[in-house]
């Protein structure tokens, strides 16, 4: 009688199962699956020599798979396909993870005992091979720091972006604001989009080829290492600006024309204000993509053990060539332990540098995003 | 500070296109205007050329003559600039700028033309022009809050006292209301009969009912097909627009019988 059924309320609950609930895997059936397959990993990964890789690839290849059995034979094919999609998109996430985790990971461990006073306080002038032998040999504290390498990192950068950020913004607002989509707007997209996959190294060798042809051959000082970053940070900076000036919408830009407000005044007062966050937390990026080159610094800058605080005159250390000078040729070629605490802790640093200016744009973003409270 | 508009044999171009054609209009001072059609027969496109806002589009230009008391726009040497900061525009959709304050907003024809006003002017003109679009009692109290914060009928108001805080002598509204619900939309009619005044209104509506409670004259825009440029159809007083048209097609769209 489908018409009572219908028309009643339901009846208290039956004793019987639910006809809606049929076909469905409780909740605990796939953290059975998962533990099915972690002890059966383990046992097949022993087989072979057990390492917590194996193990944990084993698992994954076998969770994938007998989730997907489980599932068509209880729910069906549909649902069986969904649970396989579901987990490949994690193992996928979890895959692209690792990596940054694993660098995160070492770079801490490997970077934080030599997170020392004296690392971050002195620079690497008069430290010899000897020395560093001396602390091997007497157990003490490694001494030298990189604190000419963090100056050479802050001012390259800063120079970068006073270069960068103007010719980039500008641009952009001739791309976006003044150009019709004629051939000069499409020749600069055009190199724009050339210079983002531009080599750094290239970069580099353009820097100190224009300096040396200026200047004399051999030129290298801080303010050319700028030159050479700040051709890899113009595209960044001009693509990011033109996205965030095409999303002002027009009627903000008509709303000004409409009171009289000359347009070079509108782009000043309000379309580079109203897309100010994005433009800034876009620049913030751009620097933290350029902070840590090293291939073009160590053509431009040279490389140096003392306190430089001069960008037009003399060598300058950056963080990215300490790290690489530390490693390549250690201070001293015998103890070799000093030298690699030292570069571990000025990766650590760069990472650090780069984190803060992340924050940095988040907080810019948030700044400067246009209110809407009551 | 009103002035009259007479617009001579106007053709408008968006390149090749010929948008509209043959206008001849004469607009009063210190009336209401409507102008009526149905969409795309470029009555958007005809009051934007009132104070040269097409322009902002690449490849429109216009054709013909557009007398402010007398004075071409579109005479050489004319700067669409000085003609804008004489006759205002409210749009469609109200557009307070988003990082300014409601004060700021009111304020903006004159501080992003950088002219420097006294703290005490600043605060008459913010409260008269307020005042004047029926929104300073709701926002005396928060007038350093971001203009996006307001109801969107109030953001539309906020967008008309911007709009006559820099003392234009005629504003054109494309479609105010049409973004807006029944009660706000009363609070800019009613608006709109005090603005006639003092100002020279035109006002761009899809809403016959609203054209023909605010306005004194009418003119109906028509087109004749996709690809046609669109025509001034009938000018008349409202009442003789809606009760005992010239033309077959203004009584048609009147009269809902349109087609």
């Amino acid at each position: 009688m489908p018409q009572l059924t219908t028309t009643t309320p339901p009846a208290p609950a039956p004793v019987k199962r639910s006809t809606l609930t049929k076909n469905q895997l409780p909740g605990w059936a796939m953290w059975a699956v998962l533990a099915g397959s972690l002890i059966l990993g383990a046992a097949l990964s022993s087989l072979i020599g057990f390492h917590i890789a194996t193990w944990a690839l084993f698992s994954a290849l076998i969770y994938v798979a007998a989730g997907y059995f489980v599932t068509l034979s209880v729910e069906g094919a549909r649902k069986a396909k969904d649970r396989f999609a579901t987990n490949l998109v994690y193992a996928a996430f979890i895959v692209a993870l690792l990596p940054l985790v694993s660098v995160i990971v070492t770079v801490l461990a490997k970077g934080i005992p030599g997170l020392t006073p004296h690392l971050l306080y002195y620079s690497m002038n008069g430290m010899t091979g000897t020395v560093d032998n001396e602390t091997v040999a007497n157990g003490t504290p490694v001494i030298g720091g990189v604190y000419h390498g963090i100056v050479g990192t802050l001012l390259i950068t800063t120079w970068a972006t006073i270069i960068s950020v103007p010719i980039g913004l500008l641009t952009a607002v001739y791309l976006v604001e003044y150009s019709k989509g004629g051939t000069l707007a499409r020749a600069i997209t055009f190199f724009v989009d050339v210079m983002t996959g531009i080599p750094s190294i290239v970069a580099g060798l353009f820097a100190a080829a224009f300096f040396g042809l200026v200047f004399g051959p051999g030129t290298r000082t801080g303010f050319v290492a700028a030159v050479a970053l700040s051709v890899l940070m113009i595209p960044v900076v001009v693509r990011s600006t033109e996205e965030m000036l095409k999303i002002v919408p027009n009627e903000l830009r008509e709303a000004s024309y409409a009171l009289g407000v000359r347009k070079w005044r509108t782009i000043l007062k309000v379309v580079v204000p109203t897309a100010i966050s994005g433009i800034a937390s876009g620049v913030t990026l751009a620097i933290a993509r350029v902070i840590g080159e090293t291939a073009p610094l160590l053509v431009t800058a040279g490389f140096v053990n003392s306190i430089n605080w001069n960008v037009f005159g003399g060598w300058m250390a950056t963080l990215p060539t300490f790290i690489y000078r530390q490693l390549m040729n250690p201070t001293s070629p015998t103890n070799t332990d000093p030298s690699a605490q030292r570069a571990w802790a000025a990766a650590l640093i760069l990472i650090i540098f780069v984190m803060l200016l992340n924050l940095v744009a988040r907080l810019i973003a948030r700044i400067f995003a246009p209110k809407s409270g009551r | 500070m009103s002035k009259r508009i007479d617009v001579k044999d106007l053709n408008v171009y968006y390149g090749d296109f010929l948008a509209v054609e043959g206008v001849n209009i004469n607009i009063d001072p210190k009336s209401v205007t409507a102008f009526i059609g149905p969409s795309g027969c470029g009555k958007s496109t005809f009051l934007r050329t009132l104070n040269r806002m097409h322009e902002v589009l690449p490849g429109a230009r216009v054709k013909g003559e557009v007398l402010l008391d007398g004075e071409d726009l579109y005479g050489p040497g004319v700067d669409p600039v000085t003609v804008r900061s004489q006759i205002g525009m409210v749009f469609q959709r109200p557009n307070p700028f988003p990082t300014m304050s409601i004060r700021d907003n009111v304020l903006a024809g004159v501080k992003l033309n950088n002219k420097r006003i006294s703290r005490s002017d600043a605060d008459d003109l913010v409260e008269k022009s307020l005042t004047g679009a029926n929104l300073w009692k709701e926002v005396k109290d928060r007038l350093d809050k971001p203009g996006s914060g307001l109801s969107g009928g109030q953001q539309q108001r906020l967008c008309i006292a911007r709009a006559i805080a820099v003392a234009p002598q005629v504003i054109l509204m494309d479609e105010p209301c049409s973004a807006l619900d029944p009660i706000s939309t009363l609070a800019i009619e009613d608006l709109i009969e005090e603005l006639k005044n003092e100002y020279t209104v035109v006002i761009v509506t899809h809403n016959m009912q609203q054209a023909a409670r605010v306005s004194d004259k009418t003119a109906f825009f028509n087109i004749a097909g996709t690809g046609k440029p669109g025509k001034l159809i009938e000018y008349s007083d409202t009442a003789v627009i809606f009760s005992n048209p010239r033309e077959k097609a203004t009584e048609d769209y009147v009269s809902g019988r349109f087609g």
